[in-house]
């Protein structure tokens, strides 16, 4: 019987995607043989109304740990909370989310338990003893599978890769303290600047509106924003030169070095297709491409290109899909 | 202020892999090696702190086999004063096993901060330095895009998804190297000139044991040839009807 842990990530008191995509990575691996998933999650005291939704999703026990000092990401705090719980809790396996926030808990946690942990995970599988996961490496060029020995093994799932799936269960409440006190941490969180309010994230946008040097200045994104406006679920991205040239910051960056992303829909504008950049979004399942050279490497791989000036085809597209949303 | 760098040698990426025989590794035959990207700002950083206060001594350390020596060498040839290579014949993929040989090599160093690159292109497992971290009761900062010191703290910048973080921390301590921090220098002929004398020293790496393997590596499933539909602002109501009726995402 496997028995899985989930790190249910929230911010500002909202449970993320990935938080409940992490439920549902470990719903599949307990069912697999019979085990129970217990949900993780930490924040400001009222944090633990979200044990409803994640006993919705599979969650058998949610560990909600509550106080004022976690309100913003505490690592120090969180992470000696988190270990304590998994070294008690005879887990097979714990899942976390591959966010900046997971990425940042995961390592801490598995240094202090001293066992092993795979990030960026995008299929898990019980073999054994042993956890057998699919994890890209040489920027998604090649995948490996990999064996992670450990017991617990520790894993960072990739976002977009386990679609939350409601699966009711128990849910039952238990609570928890941090094992440290959070304001005697050494690393302190100080301020979070959020991008404009409802903006979707790049991670978790069924649709990303991409833009590349062809857009030729940073308020020519406008134009992007609108067509992302016109989906409706889109998020904007950039490619590097952009974010280098400080058109879009650089958190907006997808590629190599910046952002992995797997929308539904990836539509490319103005961009070359850079190896680096393929290297973020040729996980995507349509890409669409719009530049003005047919050369460019871009359409290679784009389900749908189209040649021409970007200025012209991206308002017209946007008129487009306005009116395909309108008709429903 | 003493500052160590772990950086990492990994292959150029701008190529068609192949997979070795053996199954679970890529064939390095042609294979072009340089310093990972996010290591290279991690190198600048420190070498940044260094053009304002001379006195400081930056310290690279890498693991790797001797090969991994030239990549000490561009780093002392862009300004670092001396090498460490941790030898191993291969370097493995389990992050807490490296962790283990770096932090063995790092605790007795005195040093104010250490730091990585955010993680390695080849491995994408982006674990290490956080690791080191906490295996040396260090504070950790991760994946930074801004840094100040001031005294004996420190203030950073993290991109998260959608927004930034602003962190404070106490040193010394490791930090993690994102884009965007800085724009690492190239070696000059002078400073190519002088590294060949700096020191270089090699120790075996005390690796920690491996729970972490990976059993067999594979080319993903290419994407089918990607199609041209058409040219010009014309093109885009058939661009429509095959995003409602083939790809079915409108």
């Amino acid at each position: 019987m496997a028995n899985v842990f989930a790190f249910a990530e929230t911010r500002n008191g909202e449970l993320r995607k990935i938080g409940l995509e992490a439920v549902t990575a470990a719903r599949q691996i307990a069912d697999e043989t019979g085990g129970n998933v217990d949900a993780f999650v930490a924040g400001a005291p009222g944090v633990g109304a979200h044990a409803e939704q994640l006993a919705k999703y599979g969650a058998d026990t949610v560990v909600v740990v509550e106080h004022a000092g976690l309100e913003k990401y505490n690592p120090e705090a969180l992470a000696a909370t988190v270990a304590e719980r998994v070294r008690g809790g005879g887990y097979r396996v714990v899942i976390f989310p591959t966010s900046a926030l997971g990425s940042d808990l995961a390592p801490r946690v598995a240094a202090k338990l001293g066992v092993g942990l795979v990030t960026d995970v995008t299929a898990i599988k019980l073999d054994g003893d042993a956890v057998i996961v699919q994890h890209p490496v040489n920027i998604g060029k090649v995948i490996a599978t990999v064996k992670i020995a450990s017991q617990p093994a520790l894993i960072g799932i990739r976002a977009n890769m386990f679609t939350p799936t409601e699966k009711p269960h128990a849910g039952t409440v238990e609570r928890a303290e941090p094992v440290e006190d959070p304001s005697a941490s050494r690393v302190v969180v100080k301020e979070v600047k959020l991008g404009g309010g409802a903006r979707l994230d790049l991670g978790e946008a069924p649709v990303i509106i991409s833009g590349g040097r062809g857009l030729k200045g940073p308020d020519n994104f406008k134009m992007l924003e609108d067509l992302a406006a016109a989906f409706g679920n889109a998020a904007v991205g950039a490619t590097r030169v952009v974010t280098d040239e400080g058109w879009r910051p650089h958190s907006d960056q997808i590629g190599q070095t910046g952002r992995l992303v797997s929308p539904q829909l990836y539509v490319a504008v103005g961009i070359s297709g850079a190896i680096q950049h393929l290297a973020g979004m040729r996980t995507s399942r349509t890409i669409v491409a719009i530049n003005k050279d047919k050369e460019a490497p871009i359409f290679k791989i784009a389900d749908y290109g189209i040649v021409g000036d970007l200025f012209e085809i991206v308002p017209v597209l946007t008129a487009a899909v306005k009116e395909a949303k309108s008709r429903g | 202020m003493k500052i160590a760098v772990c950086i990492k040698r990994v292959p150029d990426m701008d190529v068609r892999f192949k997979i070795a025989p053996i199954g679970n590794a890529v064939d390095e035959a042609g294979l072009k090696f340089d310093m990972n990207d996010f290591d290279s700002w991690a190198v600048e950083a420190a070498l940044q702190i260094k053009d304002k206060d001379s006195a400081t001594e930056v310290v690279i350390v890498s693991l790797g086999s001797d090969s991994v020596q030239e990549t000490i060498r561009k780093a002392l040839a862009m300004g670092a004063d001396r090498g460490i290579q941790l030898k191993v014949d291969r370097i493995p993929f389990d992050g807490l096993a490296i962790a283990q040989a770096l932090a063995a090599e790092l605790k007795d160093g005195g040093f104010d901060l250490i730091l990585f690159g955010k993680q390695s292109a080849d491995s994408s497992n982006g674990v290490v330095g956080a690791m080191v971290g906490e295996l040396l009761g260090l504070p950790v900062v991760t994946a930074i895009s801004k840094l100040e010191l001031s005294g004996g703290t420190g203030s950073a910048k993290r991109e998260i998804e959608g927004g930034q973080e602003f962190v404070e921390f106490p040193l010394p301590a490791v930090l993690t190297i994102d884009q965007g921090l800085n724009t690492a220098r190239y070696p000059a002929l002078k400073g190519i000139m002088a590294a060949k004398k700096k020191p270089l020293d090699v120790k075996p790496a005390q690796l920690g044991e491996q729970s972490v393997t990976i059993v067999q590596m594979e080319l993903p499933a290419e994407r089918p040839a990607g199609r041209i539909i058409g040219e010009g602002a014309a093109t885009v109501p058939e661009l429509v009807r095959l995003l409602q009726t083939e790809a079915k995402v409108l």
